[in-house]
């Protein structure tokens, strides 16, 4: 049909946009570059050597090798029970915060504390507390319980740990969609005569069913990619993040890690693919409606108290995990002897070299955080507000990073830079440099990122850009002029989610980063491993202030500078 | 003020876009032929989904069309993007930017041209004045009300001083008599600024009140072009004259002609009509009857029966049936004149030059 003419029209009025199309050439290239290409070369390289061409061997010698088959049904195990359990406690969280009447600001402050935490916490810093209060030396177990024998190590240890680490991902994602149930429905069935149970599975729970499917899942990925906690408390119960490390650290068998990350690879990438596409659409129909006007909180005693009481221990337990740390680095031997001291502190500095530690940590996440704060709001923008050819696959690629485990990356990386692009020796040089790691922290903040600016623009009615474009301005300047300005809230977000994204990774970085640089998390997973732990609580002692003082700041940044909130709330 | 009026052509222009619920193409606009003549003030008018924003976004730069060439001013701007071309447009959400305040949302398109500053500050005072706004250079722009906002976003379009300006439905979002108020505003600020104006609503009255053209789509397709005379009293067919005030249809034959006169038989009475040189004699046709151009009397051409008889203060509101058919009649200043009631028999009386055949 003739509609041929409207799409060469629009991509001669792209094309007119010098700007616009250096932008989207070069993000492409990026994204390509970074993401698609060491993922594809590790499919490569599992199914092709040189010296065999194409054979599925390598698939067979690691399938035959039964600690990666137990890690691969370790995993599911985990990452299943940690899922429905997250879920489930996330599920609670938010039933109190959007129906319970406990309304007394001890509680509003737990839940607040606790909506944090995954925010500003580094990934095991939950492991390594846990081991402090239940492990052998626990205080609870041993010192309380006079439990001598008890082991934290395994299974159960990690489901313990992710869950409490995860839950509040899900508590948030559910916060938001049972806001958006309007309470009417709800009324409307209690006024039919059913009970508040029965309103509950007859109405709510259906409502959010596919929200709940969606959550299990973000955790399931996240369960299975996490490399931190399963390499603290797993022992010997491996999982398949901590095996291909073992494959390549202890082994020395890149192929195989290769062949390995790949089959990680495609679960996540499958468990993604079902939730992007199927769980969130069907989220998204079944919650359109907005709210229409505020619901009334349940007040029934038999309900709030359990309820209350549940939570709050949760929030407890999770917050006494985390004052547990710093505590690990005050004590002179954790377990044994219980005075004071400053000395794993003063070694942190001394001998283990703690301020290049900070400032090699400190700089190199401060230089990823703008550049991945940019780069998502230009993605967003190009997502929302632009229409061209190549849309699809930017927004498909800088969100597909989430479905990639950090470790599978770092493999990629390994392989796909250590003798440049397709071992041309092209970028061999940022291999092992400042740059690369930079560029992985990047990639891994951006899909953060991208979704919070997706979300920002979404709310931003498309004709003010339009009229801007109307009235003179070039993409760019539309862009600086008023999309940027707009979005500021979300852009200082993104800039300080990133940095602190960026100080506490561990999974990638591990992989590939050189005795050049000594980055704080890599450090605290290596004490902590030796058994160390007053100076891994040390690190991670000042590694949590940084994140905090740096949320503290942007919050305070935001309430001076943050003009879009109050644009957004005098509309 | 302008610095050229300039009219705007269209030819052959189409836009398809898919169904998102089947995935087929169809037509938003197809075939549109229009001529806007420099100065002038010209409503695209239609109910919704009738392809008229659409039209306007064309000309904008927004959308592109895949058939045929816009033409502005005389040069093709089928390739030029938005803020090429010489238009400036008034958007049914105003869009003002909403970071910045009065002076700087109506300085944005000026200070994006490189003028200078004095400049600047003279032009956008000027403009202010002229939409009644002087003096409120440092409000932010959610500190006014929406006709306040209404203005700043005619200012901001003005102040360019386009070729062409273009309205997308902008009288939508106010109450029902700002609007009344605003649009008198309009035609009088584009009559002062002689400034060429493209104006889209779904609002039959606001498009009569402004315009010296209106052009009325349905479906995509350009339905009539005319005067709002032309098009209230003589619509080109029953879509037309429903959509442009109240009519009422009555089904007929053409039983004998004479130039332009003739009879029309309408269930089963003879009525003498004029304007029927088109029409073949013998044929189906169809009178339209205003309500406000007939009354109810003892005497007249079609006889009926009262349904509905409603005082509405300055009417009379009737509903007869002639026959099978519905009519409804407003007989205005009803006070001295006689009333009928429901179930009376009376007569529909008019002139013939008040209906019009189809």
């Amino acid at each position: 049909m003739a509609s041929r003419q409207g799409a060469a029209l629009d991509r001669k009025k792209l094309l007119g946009d010098p700007i616009m199309v250096t932008t989207i050439v070069l993000l492409i290239t990026f994204l390509t570059l970074f993401i698609l290409y060491p993922l594809a070369i590790l499919l490569v390289d599992s199914v092709y050597s040189s010296d065999t061409g194409l054979t599925g061997s390598v698939f067979q010698r690691i399938f035959r090798i039964k600690s990666f088959r137990t890690a691969i049904t370790n995993t599911l195990k985990v990452g299943f029970t940690v899922g429905i359990f997250s879920t489930l406690v996330g599920l609670l969280f938010a039933y109190v915060e959007e129906y319970v009447k406990v309304r007394t600001k001890f509680m509003g402050g737990l839940f607040q504390v606790v909506s944090m935490l995954p925010v500003v916490s580094p990934p095991f810093v939950l492991s390594l507390s846990m081991i402090m209060l239940f492990g052998k030396a626990g205080i609870i177990t041993r010192y309380l319980l006079k439990i001598y024998d008890n082991s934290v190590y395994g299974y159960w240890g990690i489901v313990v740990v992710q869950t409490l680490t995860f839950f509040p991902v899900c508590y948030m994602m559910l916060k938001g969609l049972l806001k958006n149930i309007d309470p009417s429905l709800e009324e409307a069935a209690r006024d039919m005569g059913a009970s508040r149970s029965r309103v509950f599975t007859t109405v709510t729970l259906p409502l959010i069913l596919p929200g709940l499917g969606n959550a299990f899942l973000v955790t399931f990925i996240e369960s299975i990619a996490d490399f931190a906690n399963p390499m603290i408390i797993g022992g010997s119960y491996d999982t398949l993040a901590t095996t291909i490390y073992l494959q390549i650290t202890g082994a020395y068998d890149k192929q195989g890690a290769a062949a390995m990350a790949v089959v990680l690879l495609t679960i996540t990438l499958g468990m993604y693919l079902v939730q992007k596409y199927v769980l969130e659409k069907k989220t998204a129909a079944t919650l359109t409606g907005k709210a229409s006007r505020a619901r009334m909180l349940i007040e029934d005693r038999s309900v709030t108290i359990p309820l209350t009481v549940f939570c709050s221990l949760v929030a407890v337990f999770v917050i006494m995990m985390y004052i547990c740390v710093p505590f690990g680095a005050l004590f002179k031997t954790w377990g044994f002897d219980f005075h004071l001291t400053t000395k794993w502190f003063k070694l942190v500095f001394t001998r283990y070299k703690g301020f290049k530690a900070f400032k090699d940590s400190f700089i190199l996440s401060l230089a990823s955080a703008p550049i991945t704060a940019l780069l998502s709001m230009i993605i967003s923008y190009l997502v929302v507000k632009r229409k061209f050819k190549a849309k699809g696959f930017i927004e498909f690629v800088s969100m597909l990073a989430m479905a990639v485990p950090g470790t599978v990356l770092g493999i990629g990386y390994i392989r796909g830079f250590v003798n440049g692009v397709f071992g041309t020796g092209f970028l061999k040089e940022i291999y092992g440099s400042a740059a690369i790691l930079i560029i992985v922290f990047v990639i891994r903040s951006l899909p953060t990122g991208t979704r919070s600016g997706i979300s920002a623009l979404r709310q931003i009615d498309k004709s003010i850009e339009e009229s801007a474009y109307d009235m003179g301005a070039n993409s760019f300047q539309v862009f600086m002029t008023v999309t940027l300005p707009l979005i500021k809230d979300s852009f200082l977000s993104g800039l300080v989610t990133a940095f602190v994204r960026s100080i506490t990774a561990i999974s990638a970085i591990i992989l590939l980063v050189t005795p050049q640089f000594l980055l704080i998390t890599v450090q605290i997973n290596e004490f902590a491993e030796k058994g160390s732990y007053g100076i891994a609580c040390a690190f991670a002692t000042i590694l949590i202030l940084i994140t905090y003082g740096s949320v503290l700041l942007m919050n305070l940044v935001m309430k001076y500078f943050g003009t879009s909130r109050k644009i957004k709330e005098d509309n | 003020m302008a610095k050229e009026k300039k009219g705007v052509r269209l030819e052959h222009i189409s836009k398809i876009y898919k169904d998102p619920k089947t995935g087929k193409d169809f037509y938003a606009v197809k075939d549109a032929n229009l001529e806007i003549a420099p100065g002038s003030f010209v409503t695209l008018l239609g109910p919704s989904g009738c392809g008229k924003t659409t039209t306007l976004r064309m000309i904008a730069g927004f959308e592109s069309p895949d058939e045929g060439e816009i033409y502005l001013g005389g040069e093709p701007i089928n390739a030029l993007t938005p803020n090429k071309r010489d238009t400036a447009m008034v958007f049914q959400s105003y869009a003002l930017l909403p970071h910045y305040n009065i002076f700087d949302n109506v300085a944005y398109g000026l200070k994006l041209r490189k003028l200078d500053r004095e400049t600047i500050r003279e032009k956008v005072t000027n403009i202010l004045k002229l939409v009644g706004l002087e003096g409120m250079e440092a409000r932010m722009t959610n500190q006014l009300s929406g006709g306040q906002q209404q203005r700043v976003a005619l200012a901001r379009a003005l102040v360019l001083e386009p070729g062409v300006l273009l309205f997308d439905e902008p009288l939508s979002n106010l109450d029902a008599k700002l609007r009344v108020t605003m649009r008198t505003e309009i035609r009088r600020i584009q009559q002062e600024a002689g400034i060429t104006a493209v104006y889209v609503t779904h609002d039959q009255s606001e498009a009569m009140a402004l315009s010296d053209q209106i052009i009325v789509m349905e479906k995509g397709l350009v339905a009539q072009i005319g005067t709002p005379q032309e098009i209230y009293y003589h619509p080109a067919n029953e879509f037309v004259a429903d959509f442009i005030g109240e009519a009422n249809f009555l089904r007929g034959k053409l039983s004998g002609k004479n130039g332009d006169n003739g009879i029309v038989t309408v269930e089963g009475t003879c009525v003498e009509v004029v304007g029927v040189a088109a029409l073949e004699d013998g044929k189906d046709c169809t009178l339209v009857l205003r309500p406000e151009s007939a009354v109810l009397a003892d005497a007249g051409q079609l006889p009926c029966r009262v349904i509905v008889s409603c005082f509405m203060g300055s009417y009379q509101n009737y509903h007869v049936m002639v026959g099978d058919t519905l009519v409804k009649i407003t007989d205005f200043n009803p006070k001295n004149k006689k009333i009928y009631a429901v179930g009376d028999t009376a007569y529909v009386a008019f002139e013939k030059e008040n209906v019009h055949v189809l």
